[in-house]
Parts: structure tokens; C-alpha cells; sequence
């Protein structure tokens, strides 16, 4: 294990991306909750996931970072190395989980699970404390913190690892428009550094503001996958047609 | 004022004139109860999280039988650890029968389970909100058992108290593998059924305030710091 850790920390840097989705189904207690999904997600687009309640955003997101197994169909990443594969990906949930310990431990922790050397832990886990704009809150128990605050030691520990994916799921959709507004700008800072971006969201707001590509699903179907600005000028499916409009789906 | 009331004064006054006898029982009660509540919290802590976090076959009937053995009864223990230790048990040689150390031992195979499936209840339930997060950081099940007894610190002191409690309370495993021997093994419950037997209530029912006084500030202080600890650290 020590030494899978060891090769898989200094494997050297083949590319991850592009994901490949291939006829993804999954199904519980005998519904089918994503039904053979099939799409390529690639380097440097941010990619937004979107479709109205039920419709598999966070289901398809789970499957992809392999939090969970599909019935039918897999998930192919550039890398075949699942150790690596798993490692190089982040993943922030809609409610973070901050273990009881100080902000600071918490990104540590994240990058000793990592195979980060402990040297190199705290002031890896300090310069991403800054980044998200937390330095000064280091030392304060994480789970004092603000809501908002926390899905910033959320990115923070997502981004310390430096990973080649992020996924996000509804990462705003508990938080005010200020703390929002700040989790975007992190979101865009993570880009810019070259991190591909993965987020499901129905705030059609954010989805404009965030997307470069969007990916509509509804019912467990792929409906749509095309570059934003075509999408919202001119979606092609009724489905997307009458989510655009703020219709009440079926 | 009948016969409690003069014995109830009685033993006011014998807990107030701090008595020696009376501290001694109550000093060796502590250093029993306390020691079997340490060392099976050692044992107890990772073997009940480990069951929590782990998935293999028969691991429901063995939750099952470890909840059960929660009710364990003292004098069954009492006497398996008597037949242990007795001259011609497998560990007689060790001469331990009849001293602090036995009473220790049966009392920390008395708790053990009790500590143990309450912490397993308490990190089940840490874990079910932990998995999905701890997956994506690929900390491995064994590897999470640490981080979720830490993270559990607060609850899990409430486990160690109702060790402390069915421990401090119970008489029928210290009775019989202590012996109640003035100075050397008797503890709070042994004498307060020996000295009712023999008629001497004041020292029975001093012994008796002192115990649920006990079990009050202890309750009380573990309270108030899990509270204070909850709002300084989350």
C-alpha cells in the first residue's frame, strides 16, 4: 500500500482528462436513476451539469469521481491507473463535512490522506488557505465557522491536493449571494490555474455566469451537451426549451 | 424520627468528619472503577469503531451479541473470572484472587461491551455523514477509524460514563472475585450489603450518599465539559 502510495505520488504527469462516459446506467431499487449516459468531457472547458430535480446531476458526478458503481456501462479516464486517477480528482459536496478540528488540520488531513510528505503538509495547506482567503482563520475550529466560510476550507482542502478535476455539486446552493459570489471567484481562480471544472448546478444564474459547456439531463437522460452560449440562445430539446423558460417540468 | 432518620444523621455526620474508614472504601472504589473503565476504553474505543467501519460476514450477528452482552450480569463475571483466578484455575498461579487487580479485571470485562457498542453506535452514525467526503479524500476504512474516534470525542464521552457508572454501581463481580476484605477489597457496594446484613445503616447509607454523590458530580463536571468543549472547538 506504502508503495503503491509512493508510485502513485511520483507517477509522472500523463494527462487524466479526457473523461469518457460510456452508456452510464444506474439503478436503485429497481428505478433507474441514469440511463445510458454516453458523453467526452475534456481539458480546459468548465463544464456545467445541469436539469431540474431528480433529473441525475449529482448521481452522474458521484459516478464519475467513483464514490459510486454504475449498474451498466463505466467511466474511462485518459490514466488507467486507478490509484492515480482517484487521487488527481477533488470533490466538493453541497453541505461540507469538516472533520472537529482545527481549519488548518483539516486541509493537512486531506493532503496526509494524499501521500503529501508531512513537511510539505502545513505549508502547502496554509498557501490554499490563502488563496480561498482563510489564512487568518487557520487556527479556529472548522466547524465554528460560516457556512460559507466552510465551503471556502471545503476549496481550500479540494484545491491544496491539486487536483485535475473538480467536481462540484450545488456547492452554493445552501449560501447567500455574497458567499456565492466569493465560492465563483475561487471556482474562476481554479480554472485559470488549469483545474477542469465539473459542476451541476439549477441556479440558471450561475450556470450563465459559470459555463463554458453545458451538459442538460432530464429524467436520467443526456438531453443536450453543447457549448453554453449556443444552449441558452438556442436550445435544441423541449426539455431545455421549457427549463430555460422557469416552466414547471414534469 | 424513626431508625433512617437517626442513621441518615449518622451518616451525614460520618461523611462530614471525613471518616477513614469510609474514604478508604470510597478512595478504593475510585482506583477500581476508574482503572477497569481505562483499560476497557483501550480495548473498547477501536474494537467498537472498528466494527462500525469494517464489513465482513457475521459482523450483524456479532453487533447483535455485543449489544446483548451490555447486559452482561456482574455475578456471571463475577464468577468466570472467579474460576479463572481460583488456585486451580489456568491462571491461578498468579495469585490474584481476592485482590484490587481481580476486581479491576472482572469490572473491565463488565464494560467492555457496554463501551464498545456504544461507540459503535456513535461512529456508524459519524461515518454515515463522513463516507462520501472521506472516499473522495481516499482515507481507506481502516485508516478513518482514528479521525472518526477523534471526531467523536464529545459523544464517545458519554459511553465512558455509562462504563464508569455500571461500574462503580455493580456488586456482584467484585464481591466475588474481591472477597470484601476489610482494607484490602472492600469498595463502596460490598459494604453497603455487608454492613446492612449486619445492621449497621449509618455506614451503609453514608456509603450510599456518597455514591450517588459521586455519580452526580461526575455526570455533572463530564456535562458541563462536553458543553464548554462543543462551544470552544466545534
Amino acid at each position: 500500500m506504502f508503495l503503491a502510495r509512493l508510485v502513485a505520488a511520483t507517477a509522472p504527469d500523463e494527462p487524466l482528462l479526457p473523461l469518457s462516459v460510456e452508456n452510464l446506467t444506474f439503478e436503485a431499487g429497481g428505478t433507474r436513476l441514469l440511463d445510458n449516459v454516453s458523453l467526452t468531457l475534456g481539458q480546459g472547458m468548465r463544464t456545467v451539469v445541469m436539469g431540474p430535480n431528480g433529473a441525475g446531476k449529482s448521481l452522474l458526478l458521484r459516478l464519475c469521481h467513483g464514490l459510486l458503481r454504475p449498474t451498466r456501462g463505466r467511466v474511462r479516464w485518459a490514466l488507467d491507473d486507478g490509484e492515480a486517477v482517484r487521487r488527481r480528482q477533488a470533490f466538493v459536496f453541497q453541505r461540507p463535512v469538516l472533520l472537529r478540528r482545527s481549519t488548518l488540520a483539516n486541509v493537512t488531513f486531506a493532503l496526509a490522506h494524499a501521500g503529501v510528505t508531512l513537511r510539505c503538509r502545513r505549508d502547502r495547506a496554509m498557501e490554499a488557505l490563502e488563496r480561498v482567503g482563510l489564512g487568518h482563520l487557520a487556527g479556529r475550529p472548522a466547524r465554528l465557522l460560516s457556512g460559507g466560510e466552510q465551503q471556502r476550507v471545503a476549496l481550500a482542502r479540494a484545491w491544496a491536493i491539486r487536483p485535475d478535476v473538480l467536481f462540484l455539486d450545488e456547492a452554493t446552493a445552501n449560501l447567500d449571494p455574497s458567499a456565492t459570489r466569493t465560492i465563483e471567484g475561487i471556482v474562476q481562480a481554479m480554472h485559470e490555474a488549469g483545474v477542469k471544472i465539473v459542476l451541476t448546478t439549477h441556479d440558471l444564474g450561475q450556470a450563465r455566469r459559470l459555463a463554458d459547456e453545458i451538459v442538460f439531463l432530464h429524467k436520467g437522460r443526456l438531453v443536450e451537451h453543447r457549448p453554453a452560449a449556443a444552449f441558452f440562445e438556442r436550445p435544441r430539446s423541449e426539455q431545455a426549451r421549457a427549463f430555460l423558460d422557469g416552466r414547471l417540468m414534469e | 424520627m424513626t431508625e433512617l432518620g437517626r442513621a441518615a444523621a449518622a451518616a451525614l455526620d460520618l461523611i462530614l468528619s471525613g471518616d477513614a474508614e469510609l474514604a478508604g472504601i470510597v478512595g478504593l472504589s475510585l482506583q477500581v472503577s476508574l482503572s477497569a473503565v481505562l483499560i476497557a476504553a483501550l480495548v473498547a474505543m477501536p474494537a467498537g469503531a472498528l466494527l462500525a467501519v469494517l464489513r465482513f460476514p457475521g459482523r450483524g450477528l456479532l453487533v447483535v451479541l455485543l449489544n446483548a452482552l451490555m447486559g452482561l450480569p456482574p455475578v456471571v463475571v463475577g464468577l468466570l473470572v472467579y474460576l479463572a483466578l481460583s488456585r486451580a484455575g489456568p491462571l491461578g498461579s498468579w495469585g490474584l484472587l481476592f485482590t484490587p487487580t481481580a476486581m479491576i479485571v472482572a469490572q473491565a470485562i463488565l464494560v467492555t461491551p457496554i463501551i464498545a457498542a456504544l461507540t459503535r453506535q456513535t461512529v456508524a452514525d459519524l461515518q454515515e455523514e463522513y463516507r462520501e467526503q472521506l472516499a473522495s479524500l481516499g482515507v481507506r476504512p481502516l485508516a478513518a477509524v482514528p479521525a472518526l474516534l477523534w471526531d467523536a470525542r464529545f459523544s464517545l464521552l458519554t459511553a465512558l460514563l455509562a462504563g464508569l457508572g455500571r461500574a462503580v454501581a455493580e456488586v456482584g463481580a467484585v464481591i466475588i472475585v474481591g472477597g470484601n476484605i476489610a482494607g484490602v477489597t472492600r469498595v463502596m457496594t460490598t459494604a453497603i450489603a455487608l454492613e446492612t446484613s449486619k445492621g449497621d445503616l449509618p455506614l451503609a447509607l453514608g456509603l450510599g450518599m456518597v455514591l450517588v454523590a459521586l455519580a452526580v458530580a461526575i455526570n455533572a463536571t463530564a456535562f458541563g465539559a462536553q458543553g464548554l468543549l462543543r462551544r470552544v472547538q466545534g
